[in-house]
């Protein structure tokens, strides 16, 4: 409808005098045409994303075949092609191309590891978010915690892996505490940063409408600091998924991260790049999931998310 | 519009205010007074403006009497009893509204009520009348940021209403508006205060709105800048009956008369 719509307004502006461009749109063609820009970037905005990955698996495909050799050394020949990895994908998911060990085994890894994510994260959650309420709130706690977190976050999580291993073991456990430990600081530092910007004014007129204190907290410092702690989630759940694959790369046997780790071990780059992109798939399906469980937990009222 | 009228539960409070004095720290270990010696005594249902330059401490005895700041000498009654804190019965009416933006209109004024504990149908009830009472029952599930800075204005002083306090607070309420919006609102609150008998306390920077508004005007000088902490300049009482004509000479004189007193000072400073 608006392509039809924008065709002959864009053909005013180019051809005014063009005889089609004025029986498609009679006298009203010079008022619209200013707006002709305007309209045209709404055609769709599909229109306008799909070039771009089009070109990049039309290049991914010409350099795998031509064996392209890139800046850092990246060799193309030993990447598979798009198709390849789409043929894997498939198989992956429902078995019967490539028939190996991990034909049909898509749903087994990703459960294992939304698992792994959810319990690290939601652990995180529910400690950072009263901790950051009470750091953001109390100036004393404030004082007191503020140095060791700001020294405990420099340290990657990355790092902490060798040591989990060493202290937790392979497993479960260990990818689950990393996840934990990589949610935790955006949950904690964007919660403080919230509650400490709640506007003093919300609080003098909470006060003098008669909030209970016990209620201060409910009624008026959560909500005023919402948006923070929202981001702080969105934040979080994403390194999550980060994080989980480092946590799932040694010692675990299904997961999305074991599985790539399996594949680099068998040199099938095909099932790395399907991995890779299962996971990317997972942490933005994960943020659209959270984002709309936020915003019907929050029923669409302003300033909360 | 229809009238709040009828239903007067809560007695207008008497506000007394005696030896009043503020001071804050400085930086370099000291105190400056901002105010001192401030005396005021206001009897139950009475309108009173407070006007005078900036610094003066007008806004400070406001967030004194509303429990907000603690004075450091003297001492401050409302209905007898000392004020201690914060609470409902002292209704506050900020210039930038305070509006909860999280919650409707209609759960802005239901506020004070549920947290009051009311039954659930005097909540309605309540809330219901005062939204009528400021106009906004067409935006009872609108929210503060979709209004004009009237309106929330409105809701804000529809929400205090609701808390059926014996004393309003109002710390420049219209300062923010325009000059069309601010006279109207000023026709309205007056209104309400002849419906409800409320005692308010009113501070302003507008002469004209005090006059407009105020049994009394309590002409407040000094402050910090001035060299002499703030203190209660005179009291001015306006006699004038019935709806105030902004344009008559008994209304112009007086605001001419107050005009002189806050004008003195600022023309002077450190004297």
């Amino acid at each position: 409808m608006t392509s039809t719509e924008a065709t002959p307004a864009t053909a005013a502006t180019t051809a005014p005098t063009t005889p089609a461009a004025r029986t498609a749109t009679p006298a009203a063609a010079p008022a619209r045409a200013p707006r002709a820009p305007r309209r045209r970037l709404r055609v769709g905005p599909l229109l306008l994303a799909l070039p771009v990955p089009a070109l990049v698996l039309v290049l991914w495909t010409v350099g795998v075949q031509q064996a392209w050799e890139l800046p850092f050394g990246i060799k193309m020949g030993f990447l598979p092609t798009p198709l390849e990895v789409g043929r894997r994908l498939v198989d992956l998911a429902v078995g019967g191309i490539v028939d190996d060990a991990f034909s049909g085994t898509l749903l087994a890894h990703l459960w294992a590891s939304t698992q792994r994510v959810l319990a690290g994260f939601a652990l995180a959650v529910a400690l950072a978010v009263p901790l950051g309420v009470v750091m953001g709130r109390f100036s004393l706690a404030f004082r007191m915690l503020e140095p060791t977190v700001n020294l405990a976050r420099p340290i990657p999580v990355t790092a902490w892996a060798p040591l989990t291993l060493l202290i937790i073991g392979y497993g479960d456990g260990s990818a689950i505490f990393l996840v934990f430990l990589a949610a935790f600081f955006p949950v904690l530092l964007n919660t403080i940063a919230g509650v400490r910007q709640v506007p003093v004014r919300l609080l003098e007129a909470a006060a003098m409408l008669g909030t209970r204190k016990a209620q201060v907290l409910y009624k008026v410092v959560l909500p005023a600091s919402m948006r923070s702690i929202a981001s702080g989630l969105r934040v979080a759940l994403g390194l999550s998924w980060v994080i989980l694959v480092v946590g799932e790369t040694v010692g675990i046997n299904t997961g999305l991260g074991a599985m790539i780790t399996q594949a680099r071990d068998q040199s099938k780059t095909d099932l790395i790049v399907a991995g890779m992109v299962v996971i990317g798939l997972c942490g933005f399906v994960a943020d659209r999931a959270l984002t709309g469980l936020l915003a019907l937990a929050t029923r669409g009222r302003p300033t909360l998310t | 519009m229809p009238r709040i009228g009828t239903v007067r539960p809560r007695q207008p409070a008497d506000v007394r205010v005696a030896g009043l004095g503020k001071q804050y720290p400085t930086r370099s270990g000291g105190t400056v007074a901002a105010m001192a010696d401030v005396d005021l005594d206001v009897p139950a249902g009475e309108f009173v403006c407070v006007v005078g330059a900036s610094g003066c401490g007008k806004s400070t005895l406001l967030r004194i009497l509303a429990g907000f700041e603690d004075a450091t000498s003297g001492t401050v009654t409302v209905a007898g009893a000392p004020v201690t804190g914060p609470d409902p019965e002292r209704g506050v009416v900020f210039q930038d509204y305070g509006l909860f933006p999280w919650l409707s209109v209609r759960e802005n004024i239901a506020y004070g009520p549920r947290q009051a504990r009311l039954q659930r149908s005097v909540v309605t009830e309540r809330t219901d009348r005062f939204l009528a009472a400021v106009g906004l029952t067409r935006f009872a599930d609108k929210y503060p940021s979709e209004l004009s800075g009237g309106m929330q204005q409105r809701v804000a002083i529809a929400r205090v209403l609701a808390n059926d306090p014996s004393l309003l607070l109002m710390d420049e309420p219209f300062g923010a508006l325009d000059a069309l919006t601010r006279s109207s609102l000023q026709g309205e609150l007056s209104r309400i205060h002849r419906d409800t008998g409320t005692t308010v306390l009113f501070v302003t920077h507008s002469i004209e709105e005090a006059v407009f508004l105020a049994d009394r005007v309590v002409v407040m000088a000094g402050g910090a800048s001035h060299g002499v902490p703030g203190h209660v300049k005179e009291v001015v009482r306006i006699d004038l009956a019935g709806e105030r004509d902004v344009t008559s000479a008994e209304f112009n004189a007086l605001k001419r008369r107050i005009s002189a007193l806050v004008h003195e000072e600022v023309a002077a400073p450190a004297a």
